[in-house]
């Protein structure tokens, strides 16, 4: 792809600030770093690089997330055709010591190995600018090539070749559910008779542990604008919506400065990339209802309307937004769109595995070693992320199972890490790929308590419509709390193990027909904990096993 | 295409039927005499497909439909009850009467309640499930009606019949999963709302005792439809 004029200007510019620079420090203020305090870090970099004086000027960049979050601050001294030299849990002291001794011997405390499975296994697509480049700065956005995919779809292709060309990438939906994107993007092209049509991001990210979308918008805002405005290009659309949760003020923060930006640089607005092609983005904030993920719960909250979901069809494809026919993906969906433009579909397809290609993104979470954010090719095993790259068990314990998948998910045992990570092997374990989120459960934990916390999750997030999952949700979180609290009788578990079929089989949506997946999944590998807190069938009761 | 749209023929438990394009399971179904159970639907009004006991089979697919929601495609073969249904269907009837305080007893609409028809014609001689017992308040603050909550099942026909029918949406829905409630204005006493015309007729259309006449007695309140008909038809056809 030849470089237009255009983008080579800012590309030229940007270098040549960063060629002032000798030294640069990488802050990262993402929200995990940031409440252990890298803001103050970052201050005290540049406080101290000051004083450096003007012959050896420092730039301290505040970047968005490395990855390790367990560990944070991390800081990252990048220096003229070095090896970047990484900190981890940088405390003012060290910071100073960093800023201090750029030239010379930098400091071996809190080293942390560029080399170690967590960084070096990874293969970073959607988060090839994370940790890189100033999220709020859009011209550290070019100089990696930013919008240059969009410009290049304006220019080249038309919008089949550009449904196309997803098709061929083999991309699917990574907010869970894993449909094929191309497909989506196909129907909601031929939908409606060129009338109005809508492309929605669905950043309302509610898992427990998980947090990819929020740093893949925290650290690469710009990257879901490209994305969207490629797909509104697609479908026929030219306006776009991003419904984000209230829970994220960074990222709302760092998405209203990237859509400011982009507007004034003519990537997004009227005439994108000075074609005929229009498209604006405006952010929808979501008020606190997990329920919201769901998307036609969240096509009636971004209406105005309370955010409860109505029976498909009519999928949002045909009859979406205020009834017309309206694309919804998810953020890390959007986030690989530029990178497939760049590389090709082929390249992306290459990656990963027969029916899952491309990377994953990662939330590791719970009693891990290394819990943070990492991105992985798909069809790697779970043994590898988790003991290679999480480095196993925090404090030398021992894993008993990981749960993926949030609430709609399950637990996989730890006689299953064998097992590739892809749609299909984890669906099979009686789980599911989810959005991406990890937890790493140890033996000391009580599989049944992890089932209730996850069913106390469902349902207080019900909705309320439909009665399966507003009533037997509830329900389900009582006889849980029975067999927890000693109160179960010969009927506690038959009855669960109904009630859960009842629930998945007539709840009105995802949330409702997902939410006894949990109980499911432990019920399937870790029956024996269920029954040693449940008296036997013939009445008398078995030793209480506490756990 | 034909103007009128086109016909469809299905199978609904092993009868042949045929449909216009638009029309849903439920209707053809009661068109043709097939019963369907129902608690949220009632007609006249939008659909909802929230009370999940009309949910059908249809060969081929691996979910249950709603059949009031779900249109008629050609050659759908449709089932109606089954066994599985059948339990379904009753355990979801069962965790109605646990969520709130539903005593047939003592309650104004005892003999004229669709839940506890139901109740009846599903023989649920006893609950299973564990009681919930909330502490649920009654609003006695409008002259005419009372809303009691603790026999609200929640299908919103209230609040669709106001906004739909009488067009004041003084009713609609707060709070989630089992602390929804339905609230009259911004959730303000009944008596005091500006909106409400007294038409009574989300009272009227309640399938249970949560909305009644003052001055009604154990087993008294019998609610009047006949107007729901006419006045669709004069608001320019059905919903």
């Amino acid at each position: 792809m030849n470089v237009p004029e255009f983008f080579q200007k800012r590309i030229d510019a940007e270098n040549a600030e960063e060629a002032q620079f000798e030294h640069q420090v990488h802050v990262c203020i993402a929200a995990g770093c940031a409440s252990s305090g890298s803001n103050d870090i970052a201050e005290i970099l540049e406080k101290t690089c000051e004083e450096r004086g003007e012959d050896h000027p420092c730039r301290i960049k505040r970047v968005g997330c490395m990855g390790l979050c367990s560990r944070g601050p991390l800081v990252a001294h990048h220096q003229n055709g070095k090896e970047p030299a990484m900190y981890h849990s940088v405390t003012p002291d060290l910071a100073k010591e960093i800023a201090r001794k750029l030239d010379g011997n930098p400091p071996k405390k809190n080293r942390l190995d560029p080399q170690m499975p967590f960084f070096a296994r990874q293969k970073r697509v959607v988060l090839e600018n994370a940790g890189l480049i100033d999220p709020e700065n859009i011209n550290h956005y070019f100089a990696r090539g930013g919008y240059q995919s969009l410009n290049y779809v304006l220019e080249e292709l038309s919008p089949e070749e550009t449904v196309r060309e997803v098709v061929t990438s083999g991309l699917r939906g990574r907010g869970g559910g894993g449909y094929p994107t191309g497909l989506k993007w196909s129907t909601v092209a031929k939908a409606g008779q060129g009338g109005q049509k809508y492309v929605v991001c669905n950043a309302d990210e509610g898992d427990p542990g998980a947090f990819m979308d929020r740093v893949v918008l925290e650290s690469d805002p710009h990257r879901i604008l490209e994305g969207m405005q490629i797909a509104g290009h697609a479908v026929g659309a030219n306006k776009g919506y991003i419904y984000i949760r209230g829970e994220y003020p960074l990222a709302i923060k760092h998405l209203t400065t990237a859509i400011r930006q982009a507007r004034r640089a003519t990537m997004l607005g009227h005439s994108v990339c000075g074609t005929t092609f229009d498209f604006d983005i405006e952010l929808r904030i979501g008020a606190g209802a997990f329920v919201c993920g769901e998307e036609t719960a969240l096509i009636a909250s971004i209406e105005g309307n309370r955010g409860t979901p109505r029976p498909r069809p009519p999928y949002p494809a045909e009859y979406g937004l205020w009834g017309k026919p309206t694309l919804i993906n998810n953020v890390e969906t959007y986030a690989n769109i530029p990178a497939i433009f760049r590389e090709g579909g082929e390249w992306f397809a290459n990656i990963g595995t027969e029916t899952s290609k491309g990377t994953k993104v990662f939330a590791l979470a719970g009693e891990i070693e290394n819990g943070g954010i990492i991105e992985v090719p798909m069809g790697i095993s779970i043994k590898e992320i988790v003991n290679d790259m999480g480095g196993g068990v925090r404090n030398g314990g021992t894993c008993k199972a990981v749960q993926t998948g949030g609430p709609s998910g399950g637990c996989i045992p730890a006689q299953h890490f064998d097992s590739p990570v892809d749609y299909e092997s984890l669906k099979k374990l009686g789980s599911i790929m989810g959005s991406g989120g990890m937890i790493i459960i140890d033996q000391k934990s009580s599989m049944v308590e992890v089932a209730r916390f996850f069913m106390e999750f469902c349902m207080s997030e019900s909705c309320g419509k439909c009665i399966p999952c507003r009533a037997g949700t509830a329900q389900l979180h009582q006889l849980l709390d029975d067999l927890l609290e000693g109160r179960a009788t010969t009927r506690t578990l038959p009855l669960l193990e109904e009630l859960c079929e009842v629930v998945r089989r007539t709840s009105l949506c995802g949330l409702g027909q997902s939410a006894p997946n949990p109980v499911l999944s432990t019920l399937r590998f870790f029956r024996e904990e269920y029954e040693a807190l449940a008296p036997a069938p013939d009445g008398k009761a078995t030793d209480k096993v506490t756990v | 295409m034909l103007a009128s749209g086109q016909i469809k023929t299905l199978k609904i438990d092993g009868r042949d039927v045929s449909a216009h394009e638009n029309q849903t399971i439920l209707e053809v179904a009661r068109e043709n005499g097939i019963k369907i159970p129902t608690l949220c639907f009632l007609e006249g009004l939008s659909v909802r497909g929230s009370c999940r006991l009309c949910l059908v089979a249809i060969k081929g697919s691996p979910r249950l439909e709603p059949a009031c929601t779900t249109r008629c495609r050609e050659g759908m073969e449709v089932e109606t009850d089954n066994p599985e249904l059948h339990q379904f269907r009753k355990r979801i009837l069962e965790l109605i009467f646990a969520e709130r305080n539903h005593v047939c007893s003592v309650c104004v609409s005892n003999g004229h309640c669709e839940l506890q028809a139901l109740g009846a014609e599903f023989g649920l001689t006893h609950v299973e499930v564990a009681y919930q017992f909330p502490n649920m308040p009654l609003d006695l603050s409008h002259d005419r009606f009372v809303v009691d909550h603790n026999r609200c099942i929640l299908c919103a026909r209230c609040i669709r019949v106001c906004d739909e029918i009488e067009g004041a949406h003084t009713w609609d829905m707060m709070g989630r999963g089992k602390d929804a409630r339905i609230i009259s204005d911004m959730n303000e006493p009944w008596g005091e709302s500006e909106s409400c015309t007294s038409c009574g007729k989300c009272v009227q259309v309640c399938p249970t005792g949560a909305l009644f006449e003052k001055g009604k007695s154990v087993a008294e309140m019998a609610k009047q439809r006949q107007f729901l008909p006419y006045l669709t038809i004069m608001r320019g056809g059905k919903r």
